[in-house]
């Protein structure tokens, strides 16, 4: 039998398998968090499913001593979506990356997140193919050389986040690779909303685009470089002496210059507020970009909607109080029918 | 209550005939008109009211696959083609007897084939010259027919109009009436009961337009007794059938209630991940009205979504299925693939249609025989089943379903857009006799490995999410033998290949062999498979009828064969494989037997014409 879930540590959930990323990867750093977050979640670890597509990061579910599926490249939100709808009890965690989730997935990760079904998709974003070896992805700078691209990218990239965001996603935060504590709390989060819970992690890969999130990782720079969000409190950052807010005016970014001793609120700066109904505000939050601005980190939005699961299971249950639990008998026998004697 | 419909179907009550009827065995009519003008509806209602007069029938809806296509012209006729008897019958007939043409392109593109001397009834007041026109015809053909067939000119419009005059409806929904006007002279012709279809009028419709089409029926139904246009009607007595209780049932329906019978039967929930396609779209439709049998129908994004929600339900432990058509089919592979090497339970239902790529959504082909065997990336074998009837269409779900569980492997069932949409009497089945198969989760954490099989079957075990102790990871990349890890070593994959290869293999020996209908031996077998069914075995009895020396198979599993195969088709002379495609099953046939088997093609999108099978039987045996 399991163990009670309160004895469970992370050593839990490490699978027996050697995990095979490159040196240095950023994965590695959210592999151990993640299980370090999963035994405080209360779940029976058999009720854990972790579901992947191709790439890099899909290799995930191999390193969770929980049930897996790595499946096909792009589809996992619909793999994720037919275990949820079977089993709603189940706790399924989505591992995808920006080429797997945005590229050939994209059509997957819209509508598994417009249906707000009830699971987590975590998309490692590093903004390049890895496992491929180091071709441009939907999310990488424009003007971005490499093998395919030897004059550069001339693709606009998008950003995770605001796609999340425009499918209608209920629950959107963003975190970083390394950032320990930041990455944790978000993952809690994620797990205890209900729906579709969108987790965009800013991952290093070292092999093919070393540093894209050197500013936001280096924890000496990140004080500069990143906006963290909490609910309720003003959009500031920055380190002393350089004091930044960030005013959103009808959808539109302003930077706010802010004494070290000045009121925020009173200066007119924002108050992150992630449960605005509709997305505009988030929306606006997500595309911040340097140099501008600094990456919004934290969540981004956090609204309450039904789970497409739950309501599947209100009309089977609406169904069978309407109609009585299914009779075969009378199914094949229903409209006109006619005997034939002996 | 059926006694009463039954009674009725002899002398409808309150309607006394006086003129004369003639009986007769057997006999096809075909409705056709606009898309718009409710012929499908038409052949609809007719089918139900000839099975409760107690006849056999079969029947073939044709249609095409816009909406509404323009009014009055070819790209808009849409027929219904219904055969019924006092004997058995197993097709929809090669030629009408009876054709109703509601419009000039509808008498241009279905006169063709209606039987010489036979009925042609037309609604009159539609041979305007604006739509003479319209269908193509350069001058008046009706004065032509009059020696060539039993032409029966109707001013069906003018006649629907003055039925419905003192009603307040408009123009154009009295005019949409005319179609039953039509109906109730054919079953004044046919001596079909009336009640059946008003019944349903009034369940149906309110007010005006319930009144509307009770009347223009009833209306249709006393021109033919009292016009001077049909001197005699013509009863068809009823069929001798197997004693039981008997329903009309079309191929996807009969699919969808297997399915459900399946859940019901296997004590497991169903999940139908599927993406509308024609004519795959009606098995969804009617599986999303049976939420109270905890079936739970997911309409995804696309083809593929829909094939993995399925794969994924599958692994979560629910009796888990995709249906589609061909292009829909295509879309699905990868997903299939994933489920053979991860070994999963599902079943991938291809309602079969014309192609290739869209080609013809609504007509019907089997042309995806060798997509359903070879069309995966690498080796990836999967069992490959085939309902002959629409009838049939139930029991291959539940078989479909047991194969799948019992070898942990997607089964692939390949029907058609024929059988989808045609209909025929079904005798119900008894509910507690049907095959009753338990599913044995793994549970005991004790010796578990996800990759480690049953001796008897090679399964692996079925060990679901949510059990204590058997956490494991599955996935694309090739297993090690047993243990179920990533493992790109040589001859790991020779053996896990090989395995894949056996399980599937392996289930020939619990197929039923096949038994020729004919002769154990001879100079010809014609060999056939899905819903060509019912024309190659009444082309091969008529043949033997007249003494020649033929016989026939159907082959209901596709992949694996049954055992008995090769040594059947050894014992004939000549061996005769039609298809509904360039040579499928025939390819198949001679690459694993080696045998100079010859193909009988036709793609037109209909079924065979019992003379074209029997044509060539004909010639084979002449040599």
């Amino acid at each position: 039998m399991a163990e009670p879930v309160a004895k469970l540590s992370k050593k839990d959930f490490e699978s027996d398998q050697e995990v095979r990323w490159c040196p240095g990867c950023g994965d590695y750093s959210v592999l151990a968090n993640v299980q370090r977050v999963m035994p405080e979640l209360g779940v029976p670890r058999e009720n854990f499913v972790f579901v992947s597509g191709i790439g890099c990061s899909s290799r995930f579910p191999y390193y969770m001593n929980t049930y897996g599926f790595h499946t096909i490249h792009g589809r996992a939100p619909a793999f994720a979506t037919g275990i949820k709808l079977a089993r709603p009890e189940l706790s399924v965690w989505v591992i995808t990356g920006d080429g797997d989730g945005l590229s050939i997935g994209g059509n997957h990760l819209l509508h598994v997140i417009r249906r707000n079904v009830d699971l987590q998709v975590l998309l490692f974003n590093n903004r390049i193919y890895g496992l491929t070896k180091g071709q441009f992805s939907p999310t990488s700078r424009l003007g971005m050389k490499n093998k395919s691209v030897p004059m550069g990218v001339i693709d606009y990239p998008l950003d995770p986040a605001a796609f999340a965001l425009g499918a209608g996603a209920t629950f959107v935060a963003r975190t970083v690779d390394v950032d320990a504590a930041g990455l944790q709390d978000v993952l809690r989060r994620a797990h205890a909303h209900k729906g579709t819970a969108f987790v965009e992690i800013l991952q290093n890969c070292p092999v093919y685009n070393d540093g894209e999130w050197e500013a936001i990782e280096d924890k000496r720079t990140r004080v500069e470089a990143a906006l963290p969000l909490e609910h309720g409190e003003p959009l500031v950052w920055g380190p002393k002496g350089r004091r930044r807010g960030i005013r959103i005016d009808h959808g539109v970014p302003k930077l706010v210059e802010l004494r070290d001793d000045e009121d925020p609120i009173a200066a007119g700066v924002t108050v992150h507020d992630e449960k605005h109904e509709g997305p505009a505000y988030a929306f606006a939050l997500a595309t911040l970009a340097p140099p501008e601005f600094p990456i919004p980190v934290g969540v981004l939005r956090a609204v309450e909607r039904p789970s497409y699961e739950r309501l599947l299971e209100e009309q089977i249950q609406g169904a069978v109080a309407a109609r009585g639990a299914g009779d075969l008998r009378k199914l094949l026998h229903s409209g006109d029918t006619w005997s034939v004697e002996a | 209550m059926r006694e009463d419909f039954l009674s009725t179907a002899e002398a409808p009550s309150g309607r006394e005939k006086r003129k004369p009827s003639q009986q007769v065995e057997r006999v096809a009519i075909r409705f056709a008109g606009d898309s718009g003008d409710g012929m499908q509806l038409t052949g609809t209602k007719f089918t139900e009211s000839t099975a409760l007069a107690g006849n056999d029938l079969s029947t073939l809806p044709d249609f095409p696959a816009e909406i509404r296509a323009p009014a009055g012209t070819l790209a808009g006729v849409s027929g219904f083609q219904i055969h019924f008897a006092s004997s058995d019958i197993r097709t929809p007939a090669d030629q009408p007897d009876v054709l109703v043409a509601m419009n000039p392109a509808a008498l241009l593109a279905n006169l063709g084939d209606v039987r010489r001397g036979g009925m042609v009834i037309v609604n009159s007041d539609a041979f305007t010259d604006k739509n003479l026109e319209r269908a193509g015809y350069a001058e008046d053909p009706l004065p032509a027919l009059r020696d060539r067939y039993r032409l029966v000119e109707v001013p069906l419009t003018r006649l629907n109009f003055e039925a419905l005059q003192d009603l307040s409806l408009s123009q154009r929904d009295a005019g949409r009436c005319k179609n039953f006007f039509a109906l109730g002279l054919m079953y004044w012709l046919y001596n079909r009961p009336v009640e059946p279809t008003l019944k349903w009028i009034d369940e149906r419709f309110r007010g005006d337009m319930r009144e509307a089409n009770r009347r223009v029926l009833l209306a249709g139904y006393h021109f033919g007794e009292t016009s001077e246009l049909f001197p005699v009607s013509f009863e068809v007595p009823r069929a001798k059938i197997e004693p039981g209780v008997y329903r009309n049932i079309t191929g996807n329906t009969a699919l969808a209630w297997g399915v459900v019978a399946a859940g019901v039967r296997m004590q497991r929930p169903v999940f139908l991940g599927a993406y509308p396609i024609t004519p795959a779209s009606d098995v969804l439709h009617e599986l999303a009205k049976h939420r109270q049998f905890g079936v739970k129908t997911f309409q995804a994004e696309d083809e593929i979504a829909a094939a993995s929600s399925a794969v994924g339900a599958a692994f979560a432990g629910m009796l888990a299925m995709t249906v589609t058509s061909g292009p829909g089919f295509l879309l699905k592979q990868e997903a299939l693939n994933l489920a053979v090497v991860a070994e999963l339970p599902l079943v991938a239902v291809d309602i079969q249609r014309a192609g290739p790529s869209t080609g013809m959504p609504t007509k019907a082909e089997q042309a995806d025989l060798l997509m359903a065997l070879f069309g995966r990336s690498s080796d990836s074998p999967m069992p490959v089943l085939a309902p002959a009837t629409p009838g049939e269409c139930f029991s291959v779900m539940l078989e479909a379903f047991r194969l799948a569980v019992k070898y942990m492997t997607p089964v692939v069932v390949l029907s058609d857009g024929y059988l989808a949409n045609s209909a025929e009497p079904w005798q119900i089945p008894d509910v507690d006799t049907l095959p009753r198969h338990g599913i044995a989760f793994r549970t005991d954490p004790e010796g578990f490995a996800p990759y480690l099989r049953d001796p008897e079957t090679l399964a692996r075990p079925w060990a679901i999410p949510g059990t204590p102790g058997l956490e494991h990871r599955i996935g694309g990349l090739e297993k090690q033998d047993v243990s179920g890890n990533v493992s790109y070593l040589p001859d790991n994959h020779q053996r896990m290949t090989d395995l894949r290869r056996e399980k599937i293999a392996h289930i020939a020996h619990e197929i039923a062999p096949v038994e020729p209908n004919g002769a154990e031996s001879g100079r010809l077998l014609v060999v056939g498979w899905g819903g060509t069914f019912g024309a190659i075995t009444s082309a091969v009895d008529e043949a033997r009828d007249d003494g020649l020396d033929v016989s026939s198979i159907h082959l209901r599993n596709l992949n694996p064969f049954p055992p008995n195969l090769g040594d059947v088709l050894r014992r004939f002379d000549r061996v005769l494989v039609p298809e509904l495609n360039t040579g499928q099953l025939v390819k198949l046939l001679r690459a694993e037997f080696l045998i100079p088997a010859e193909g009988l093609s036709k793609v037109q999108g209909q079924p065979f014409h019992v003379a074209e099978i029997r044509a060539r039987i004909e010639k084979m045996l002449e040599a």
